[in-house]
């Protein structure tokens, strides 16, 4: 992939406008939200509900841009747009993303 | 400053989304109340007034489109600014929204300054709008305020049955000429709040005030149960009131109000009459010119309420009427009958 795990500059930006305290907790929130996102896009998948699905990716998608995390962002409008059927792989892929980005923007958040 | 101290309500499931908006909004003076779907977005516009609305589309339980059907079907809520908030992707969802009524469509993440920017543009455009509409609810009455803005601007007129109420009181220019200026305006105040009260009690419309007399409207611009009934009762209200107000006066030696009520029921022409720039809510037609008779005639007749043969019929034996023979009313061609209904107090 060319995009890089998080645009830094997207993070400054965020952390210029609503102050880096306040985006510190929100990487907080959003460690707390997104799993359960993740867990929606595995359960609607097995149901066959694909605006659940939709959904919850739209959600992610909108949340990576949020924070920068552009690779996230990336997979997880692919699974928006994209429709049934969806390799459960993809899931996995952005599952694992996901913890990635985590990651990188708690060390960010606190840098 | 307009954009400033605005009480706004941000509606999204996502809460890093809302968490953030709301933040960058308190950073920009407002207060901010949250909604995490469509559903509770509604109950909490419909329970308490916020300037604005902050909508995200994709939202659990009730969407942000279906937010804004609910809020344009909604007279009360249906002038409310949204500004939708979106990560949805493609032309037709933001000519959507802009049909259902949104001001604007920004794109999340949404940017603190364009966001300060529209939501700026946005309280504006609502502060004059609720101006206009003060300044239409001060000339006119709110039911035909209400008609204007649903309606849009119309001089036609439509043809419909209503019940056409005149008072006037009785004697005023002796009574004038007996009291100090500051009491007779002192007593037509109070007057005018009684009628006033009486006659949106019984859901009229109180439409011309001409000097001391009142026109008011039962079953117009929106249509009234039962309306030659409740006009007969706001004319029997009205006694009731007249005379409390005169026992209030008695003490201090002022002389008693005392008033005529004239009421017909029939088809009118109603509607805005006028030029673009000023209208009012009228009706034409010849029940309107009967009840005005009528209200004249209860001096002859030595009666203080009388109404039209088709008023009379409508009550339906809900209150009894005294027949007093067909009578010639100034100005018109041919006899009319007339009743007293009986005062049941």
């Amino acid at each position: 992939m060319d995009q890089p795990l998080i645009d830094d500059q997207t993070f400054q930006d965020l952390q210029n406008t609503a102050g880096a305290d306040f985006v510190d907790e929100l990487v907080e929130t959003f460690a707390e939200e997104a799993p359960a996102l993740v867990a929606e896009l595995r359960s609607s998948l097995s149901e066959g509900a694909a605006e659940d699905f939709r959904r919850a990716a739209h959600s992610l998608k909108s949340n990576g841009h949020t924070f920068g995390a552009l690779r996230l962002a990336e997979q997880a409008r692919v699974l928006e747009l994209g429709g049934f059927p969806v390799d459960v792989a993809a899931v996995d892929a952005i599952a694992a993303e996901l913890e990635l980005a985590i990651a990188a923007l708690r060390e960010l958040a606190r840098g | 400053m307009a954009d400033r101290g605005a009480r706004l309500l941000v509606a999204d499931d996502n809460k890093v989304n809302r968490l953030l908006l709301a933040r960058n909004l308190e950073l920009q003076g407002h207060q901010v109340a949250l909604a995490e779907n469509g559903r509770v977005a509604l109950e909490k516009l419909r329970q308490e007034t916020f300037d604005l609305v902050l909508l995200d589309m994709e939202m659990p339980e009730m969407t942000g489109f279906e937010v804004l059907e609910h809020l344009q079907a909604d007279p009360a809520l249906r002038d409310l600014p949204v500004v939708v908030t979106s990560s949805l992707e493609g032309e037709a969802h933001v000519v959507r929204c802009l049909q259902l009524g949104a001001e604007d469509v920004l794109k999340k993440p949404v940017n603190p300054v364009i966001l300060r920017a529209r939501i700026g543009g946005s309280l504006e455009k609502k502060r004059l709008r609720d101006q206009q509409k003060a300044l239409i609810s001060r000339f006119t009455a709110s039911e035909v305020a209400q008609d204007l803005q649903a309606g849009g601007f119309s001089i036609h007129g439509r043809r419909l049955e209503v019940t056409v109420l005149f008072v006037d009181i009785r004697g005023f220019t002796t009574l004038a000429e007996q009291q100090a200026p500051e009491e007779t305006i002192e007593l037509l105040n109070a007057y005018y709040t009684l009628m006033f009260e009486a006659i949106t009690a019984q859901g009229g419309l109180v439409n011309q005030i001409v000097g001391d007399g009142l026109m008011a409207l039962f079953g117009a611009p929106r249509p009234l149960d039962e309306a030659p009934l409740c006009a007969v009762r706001c004319a029997h209200d009205m006694l009731d009131m007249i005379e409390l107000l005169n026992a209030e006066r008695a003490p201090s030696g002022s002389p008693p109000l005392q008033i005529g009520v004239g009421v017909a029921t029939g088809d009118v022409v109603a509607g805005y009459t006028g030029t673009q720039h000023r209208a009012v809510y009228t009706c034409i037609g010849d029940t309107v010119n009967v009840a005005s008779r009528l209200e004249a005639y209860t001096k002859v007749a030595g009666r203080r309420v009388l109404v039209d043969r088709a008023t009379a019929a409508a009550l339906n034996g809900a209150v009894d009427v005294e027949p007093l023979g067909a009578v010639m009313l100034k100005g018109k061609q041919r006899e009319v009958e007339i009743f007293a209904p009986t005062h049941p107090g």
